[in-house]
Parts: structure tokens; sequence; C-alpha cells
């Protein structure tokens, strides 16, 4: 039993139409114009992964939000649940770039970073 | 260390930078590594960064660092290095006033109004968007109409949550990362239309800010009214035909609290115009020659100001050489007074080139080489850049596709010009692949 997906490309502005066909084990890409096209198609069917921005409330700091990311990406399945917990989130300033917000982000494994400094007044 | 009571009260400055957004601190970092000790930017906003400040979405830096940065985290990447160099600059500080002799009257709380004389000037302002009263959009003026750049500074800045349900107008990459911001924060974007046949965002947009949370392009489609008297009820599309008329009888109406406009960027050139400086109708920006210099001697122009760019990295990389030049122009090293006209070659464009920056280059004077950056009118399939001087090509590439959503560059060689006369021409085309 195969399962066909239809993507775009979006490693340059060509954005080939990709026909990604999974059967089984075997997953097969069409439409690509070059390899990073093929590349993309495999890894959007088997293993699709994205980085999470968002900002979290902090306090006492010279302005009200600190921009957060996940420190690499995260499964895309994923990404509700990781704004579930982004939402949970809240630090004191000040707050350096690169501070870990919350570890293991939703199970991830990836941690949620800041990514400014926040100056305490 | 940098002494602030000193900056307050300075009356005269080598190189003055106006805006301390990316143009505005790759060229102060520039100019202070070609030698320039005497520096200021002037910073309308309560921090440094610009516009970076709200883009808290990743996808920057990937030319200048070779890594994936959010907006703020370039940002810093610049504000350390205007740490580090020590250039001094101006906070919650405005330019009221501009003049051909290079004097600048700034206010400010701290500074008052006071007026500052400069050697060589840095325009690096950036743009604003196109609001609803540009766009003449028909019915009421509810509250929930955003463009996209307010809502992104509402929400990401200030922390307030700008509506629940939404529709979006136009899908350029604010837009298009205002859907996906909105949506993570729980809100149901409905649907993006856009008058254009093709999306003036970047593919990577659509697919990663659209397609990933199942939101509708609608294509050839436009806002006919907006519903509501106190607060935004409903906003209906239609399809719009082939002279972006809208097709009576295609109306939908959606039940929505909020319209968010992202439909095109003008650069901000208030204080250019002050100048008198020769404009580009196309840009918006000023009409610059190679060493990004309007043709007010010493007042250079760079980033968002002087077109809109697609990539930040762009604006870093062209703000620098503004710095550059700003400084050998300080020096006297070259540029100063030197404007023999006979040496002066206007760049045309044919075949769906819209513009090229810079519109204009002094031969003799120029650097070994200079890049030319512009945009395209539609998109191309299979076109070829060609680069001609006079009858004969200097340069050519293929390309599989071109969308006016993305800049083109091509780089001029000095080599190749010498002698170059503006009898002769210069021109930038897009030429159909004869293969």
């Amino acid at each position: 039993m195969s399962e066909t997906r239809e993507l775009t490309c979006i490693n340059c502005p060509l954005g080939c139409a990709l026909t990604v066909t999974i059967d089984g084990d075997t997953v097969t890409v069409a439409g690509n114009t070059c390899p990073r096209g093929e590349a993309y198609g495999r890894k959007e069917v088997t293993d699709p992964t994205r980085i999470v921005t968002s900002t979290v409330p902090v306090d006492g700091g010279d302005i009200a939000r600190v921009p957060v990311k996940t420190a690499s990406d995260i499964p895309k399945g994923k990404i509700f649940e990781v704004m579930d917990a982004v939402h949970t989130a809240r630090v004191k300033a000040p707050v350096k770039i690169g501070d870990i917000i919350l570890s293991d982000v939703a199970g991830t494994g990836v941690d949620l970073v800041a990514a400014r400094d926040v100056a305490a007044v | 260390m940098i002494d602030r009571d000193a900056i307050l009260k300075k009356d005269h400055v080598g190189v003055l930078i106006i805006g301390g957004g990316p143009a505005g601190l790759a060229a102060a970092a520039a100019a202070r590594k070609a030698g320039v000790d005497d520096i200021l930017i002037i910073e309308r906003d309560r921090m440094l960064g610009g516009i970076l400040n709200q883009c808290i979405h990743n996808g920057f830096g990937l030319h200048t660092f070779k890594e994936e940065l959010t907006g703020p985290e370039y940002a810093a990447r610049f504000i350390s290095q205007i740490r580090d160099l020590e250039i001094p600059y101006l906070l919650n500080t405005m330019v009221l006033s501009i003049t051909r002799d290079k004097r600048v009257t700034i206010i400010g709380s701290r500074t008052g109004i006071r007026t500052i004389s400069a050697d060589a000037i840095i325009l690096a302002m950036g743009c604003r968007e196109r609001s609803r009263g540009a766009l003449s959009i028909p019915g009421y003026r509810p509250a929930g109409v955003y463009t996209a750049g307010t809502a992104q500074r509402l929400m990401n800045i200030e922390g307030y949550q700008i509506g629940k349900r939404v529709v979006i107008l136009g899908s350029g990459d604010i837009g298009l990362i205002m859907a996906r911001r909105m949506t993570l924060e729980g809100a149901k974007v409905l649907t993006v239309a856009e008058l254009m046949p093709y999306s003036g965002g970047l593919k990577r947009n659509i697919v990663q800010c659209l397609n990933d949370y199942d939101i509708p392009l609608q294509l050839s489609h436009t806002v006919v009214n907006i519903l509501g008297k106190e607060r935004v009820e409903g906003v209906t599309i239609a399809e719009v035909d082939a002279s972006r008329k809208p097709i009576p009888g295609t109306e939908v109406t959606y039940d929505c609290d909020t319209l968010l406009l992202s439909c095109g960027l003008l650069p901000e050139n208030e204080l250019t115009r002050m100048l008198s400086a020769n404009m580009s109708p196309v840009t918006g920006g000023a009409s610059v020659d190679d060493l990004l210099q309007t043709d007010v001697p010493g007042v250079f122009a760079c980033g968002n100001v002087l077109h809109v760019h697609d990539l930040v990295d762009y604006v870093s990389e062209e703000a620098a050489l503004a710095g550059e030049n700003a400084a050998a122009y300080v020096s006297g090293t070259y540029g100063k007074g030197s404007s023999d006209p006979i040496d002066v070659v206007e760049i045309s464009t044919d075949g769906g080139v819209r513009y090229t920056v810079p519109q204009r280059i002094h031969v003799s004077r120029m650097r070994d080489s200079v890049t030319v950056r512009f945009r395209v009118a539609d998109v191309y399939r299979d076109k070829t850049i060609a680069v001609y001087r006079g009858e004969r090509c200097l340069s050519r590439r293929k390309t599989r596709v071109l969308a006016p959503g993305e800049m083109e560059q091509v780089k001029l060689e000095k080599k190749d010009l010498l002698g170059l006369t503006a009898a002769e021409g210069l021109r930038v085309v897009l030429e159909s692949d004869t293969v």
C-alpha cells in the first residue's frame, strides 16, 4: 500500500512541485530538478522538523517580553505541544541571549533558549 | 569608554548615521573599521536593531553567518560590534530636518533640539508598510485592521493578542510570517488573499507559514469590503480579473475580527526629499552612484530606505559598503568633489528589469568591481540576465526562474568598463533563452 504526497520544495525560488511516494520503507521523490529537492522531499515525509520561535513574558526587564526559540529543530508534529509549554513560561530579568528558558521542552530533548538580552531595571 | 555627556553636546561629527537598524549598524561598524573616529548613530526607537527586534522568527543570516538566526539574534551580532567599537548612538532621538550642507537637526528628550553638522551622512531610515489608506479599501473603519508589521510589533514586543479570527490581505513575507505567528498563539487564520497571480513572499514562507498550517492562499483575490462599525465583524473577498478588477458574483464574506495588510513596503524618504536629492520613481529611494552616494555629495544611502530588500544579509552587505565609502569620502581618499560628468554612466534596463541600484557609475573612480542589484517585473522562466556595454555583451547568466519578490544581482568589473562613455551606454537586460 503506497502513499503519495505533493510538496513544494523550499530550497530555491524555483519551488519545484515534488511528488513523494512512500511504499513501505521505500521513498521516491519525483518532480525535483536537483539533489536538494530529493533530500528535502525525503526528509519532509520521513522526519519533518521545524525551529519554533515565540516570546515569553519577562518580569522586571527593560522590555516586556523576551523572544525565544528552540535551540535546534524539533519534530513538526510537536509544534503545538512546544507552544503549550512556551505559554507556561515566565522569566525574571536579567536574561542573556542563549539562556535556557525551558529545558527539554515538551519532551523533545531540545531546550527553549532566549534570543536576546533583557536587562533588569 | 564612551563619554555619554560629550555625545549629548556634540555639534560636529565625521559620519552621522540616520537609523540604528540593520543598515545603520552595518554602515557604522564598517565606517569605524575604515578609520572614522567620529561617528554618531541617531535612532528614534528605544533600542538599536530596528525592525529585527520584532522579527522573532528564524531564517536570518544564512548568507552572512552560515547559520539560521532569529531577527533579534542577527541584530545582536551587529549591536555587540557597535559596543566593541565604542560607536556612540542616541536613542529616542529623531531627525527633524536635514540640509544639503549636511546640517541635521535632531530632537530627543535628553538632547533637546540641536543641530549637528557632519562631513558625511548615511541615510539608513528603512521603510514603512503600505497602509489601508494607501490601498483604498472600501468599508467601515472599525478597530481590528492592522498592517502586518504593526500587528507583529504589538504581539512580539508589546505582548498583545491581536485577534482570534484573521483574514490577511497580501502575501508579502511579513503577512505570511504573521499568519504562522497568530496560528501558534491560538488564532484561526482563515485565508490569505493576494491581488497578484503570484505571491510576493519567499517560497519557504509559503510552505512553512501557510501550508504547514493548512491556511489557504487565494491568488488573484482582494478585499472588497470590511464589515463592522466598532470592531471588524467580517471581510469580503472577491476574485479579480486580469486587470485586477473584482469580478462581480465571486464575493465571499469571512466571519472574522481582524484584517492584516501585507501589501508592500515603501522606503521612508521624507528626509531625502527634504534634501531635494534626486529620487528613483521605481524604487522610491534616492538615485545613487557606485559609491551608494546620492546626488548630494557626501550623503550616502543604504538598506531599505534605498530600495526594499528581500534578505537582511544584503542590507548588511550594502550598508557596509556605504560605510566604507563614507569613510573614504571623509578622509578624501576618493569620491570627494570628483564628479567629472563625462565619466558618469547611467545604467539602463530592459526586458523586465525594473531598476538597478546603483543607478549610475563613475567608471574611472569605481572599485575593481561593483555589485548591481535589481528586481524584475513579473515571474519569468528560463531567462538570461545579460549586461551590455554598447552592443558588446559583458556577461550572461541563465536563470531557471525569476520572481518580483526576490532581488537579483550582477557584478560589474572595472576592467571591462575602462573608457566607457555615456554615449556607448551600459545595460542590464533579461533575454529569452534561444536554445
